[in-house]
């Protein structure tokens, strides 16, 4: 099998799709496919110009599903479509929405799904990579039996690259009917925050449990404001219940590759480490001179981030 | 109402890992019941006590010769335990294990099945939503916060942006985030009492699964050394760190002036 068509769940966004679905489009053409993006909801004109921008040169839109949990009437309408039309592999975005798609895909075709995906070798046949032991090496899978191929894609893995070409050929396919009672969505709650995105930031100064206590967290935050960056979090700190998990850094959180990374008080666990590793620059700063964020950090400050995050916000107010 | 919980037995995280020949992950030595998953059993519990009546079984997939892992969802309060056992299982990828975790749980009928977002040690995700589609239910995923009002299952859902109140008529998938709950401790009672409470522990062929449906279709061909990154210079703190940290941001020009 030889790569030639390869779609790309490409989710809604109000820019008309997410970042990820665009890196996926992206790389998808660098793969030399035709590219397919898959799309559904109210952005569909939109969604098309984006992806024809970056290559694709189709969408399907399935258009307004409801208030409901897309997985089930997506994966249903993507499998139909898939076995009339055979692409060679689909590529999904890791988000909430885009892992339980790919589940509910895998299983309706009852086709194996790979992923934490952070890239993609083209050959005889698509192998993936995937980043074990906190990015420290790198697992090559392959798929075997019928296609197509589902490999679901971490964020960041790829470049956005626009191609400058015309808006994607717009099919409005309707949904196909989910056999699957809906988990229906009752309302939307969005935290406040202010600052730049924590993944488009060009500095996240993180904190996480050597902290000691919520209250602490405020030195993070204004770190992060006087390096006009934004706060992250390690998931100890997530789950504690010190700061919201729109903020945490890491496997089941955010993937970030800023210009620069500050550590504050994380002792590097692997699940943390996957997350940010993609950074320019890495400063830690821990108690535990064996704590493995060292290895990675390229200025590695051992003492107590209660002493030198205040002298550090000091100094850095100081210089106005 | 009765809450199954799928639960699983991992290698201490805590020790070193390593792969096998087979570039599997070592499963030879001590297993424990995976953390993420002590989360998913209390919120089965406190559903279940909440209600005043039903029970909490757990299902798990895996090597039956030491439970113990299995015996500490028991220690917190579970009532039964069922183990699909088998050599064929070895490797097993997250469709086979959702194929096979389906046929174990229908025989249960419950009101509602619990899962962790996802296993510490694979973290492939994708196994809670796979066992929903092949049950036919609902899934609500990476719960926050999960209730029972009257027929239905509502659950806040994490969102990028903060999160979203989603519900489902029973019966239904739900998985939940670690920090969902504060995982109780097993009392010493519990743990005696966890002795004498059933383990089953059952086959493929037990669940009339056809063992050569449950092939894995993915492997890992091979592993490479990521480009490392290295450790670069360590400051001891002596008073000077804030100076020294403010140095290095100028060097690398997130701050101006300085030495540059």
């Amino acid at each position: 099998m030889s790569v030639s068509t390869l779609w790309v769940v490409a989710e809604p966004a109000p820019s008309g799709i997410t970042t990820t679905s665009k890196e996926l489009i992206s790389e998808a053409r660098r793969l030399g496919a035709q590219v397919t993006a898959v799309t559904w909801g109210a952005q569909g004109e939109l969604a098309a110009v984006v992806a024809g921008d970056l290559g694709a040169t189709r969408l399907v839109d399935f258009g307004d599903i409801g208030a409901v949990l897309p997985a089930s009437v997506v994966a249903a309408s993507l499998a139909a479509l898939a076995r009339d039309e055979s692409p060679d592999a689909i590529l999904i975005p890791t988000s909430n929405d885009g892992r339980d798609i790919a589940a509910r895909l895998s299983a309706v075709m009852d086709l194996p799904v790979l992923t934490n995906v952070t890239g993609l070798r083209a050959g005889e046949d698509l192998v993936s990579e995937h980043p074990i032991f906190g990015g420290a090496q790198t697992a090559l899978a392959r798929l075997s039996g019928p296609g197509p191929r589902l490999f679901v894609v971490r964020a960041k893995s790829f470049p956005v690259e626009s191609v400058a070409g015309a808006p994607a050929t717009r099919d409005v396919v309707a949904a196909a009917p989910s056999t699957t009672r809906a988990a229906v969505i009752r309302s939307t709650h969005v935290e406040e925050r202010s600052g730049p995105a924590l993944e488009d930031a060009a500095v996240v100064v993180s904190g996480g449990r050597g902290l000691g206590d919520a209250a602490s967290y405020g030195l993070i935050e204004e770190l992060a404001r006087l390096l006009g960056g934004a706060p992250g979090a390690s998931r100890a700190i997530v789950d504690a219940g010190w700061v919201p998990y729109s903020y945490q850094v890491g496997q089941t959180g955010k993937t970030v590759k800023p210009e620069l990374y500050v550590a504050c008080g994380i002792s590097g666990a692997t699940q943390h480490m996957v997350g940010m590793k993609g950074a320019s620059h890495i400063v830690a700063i821990n108690k535990d001179p064996d704590a493995p964020i060292f290895s990675i950090a390229d200025l590695g400050v051992v003492g107590d981030v209660h002493s030198i995050l205040p002298a550090l916000v000091e100094a850095l107010r100081s210089r106005g | 109402m009765n809450v199954v919980v799928c639960v699983k037995q991992i290698p201490d995280p805590a020790a070193e890992q390593s792969l096998d020949g087979d570039h599997r992950l070592n499963r030879g030595g001590k297993l424990i019941l995976d953390e993420a998953d002590t989360y998913g059993v209390e919120v089965a519990l406190q559903l279940v006590e909440a209600a005043g009546e039903g029970e909490v079984a757990v299902v798990s997939m895996g090597d039956a010769a030491d439970v113990s892992g299995i015996r500490s969802a028991l220690a917190m309060g579970a009532a039964r335990a069922t183990v699909i056992s088998g050599e064929s299982l070895r490797g097993a990828d997250a469709l086979t294990t959702a194929k096979v975790l389906a046929a174990a749980i229908s025989r249960h009928s419950p009101q509602l099945v619990i899962c962790a977002t996802e296993s510490s040690d694979g973290y492939t995700g994708t196994m809670p939503v796979q066992l929903a589609q092949l049950l036919d239910l609902p899934a609500l995923t990476f719960a926050t916060s999960v209730t029972v009002e009257g027929d239905n299952v509502v659950i806040h859902r994490q969102t990028e942006l903060g999160y979203d109140e989603v519900a489902a008529e029973l019966p239904a998938v739900v998985t939940v985030t670690a920090g969902v709950v504060e995982p109780r401790y097993a009392t010493f009672k519990g743990i005696m009492a966890a002795k004498s409470r059933p383990v089953d522990v059952v086959s493929v062929a037990d669940l009339g699964l056809d063992a050569a449906a449950l092939e894995a279709r993915q492997a890992v061909v091979a592993v490479e050394t990521a480009a490392a990154r290295s450790a670069g210079e360590k400051y001891v703190d002596d008073g000077g760190a804030a100076q020294r940290i403010v140095a290095y941001l100028e060097e690398i020009k997130v701050l101006s002036g300085g030495a540059s």
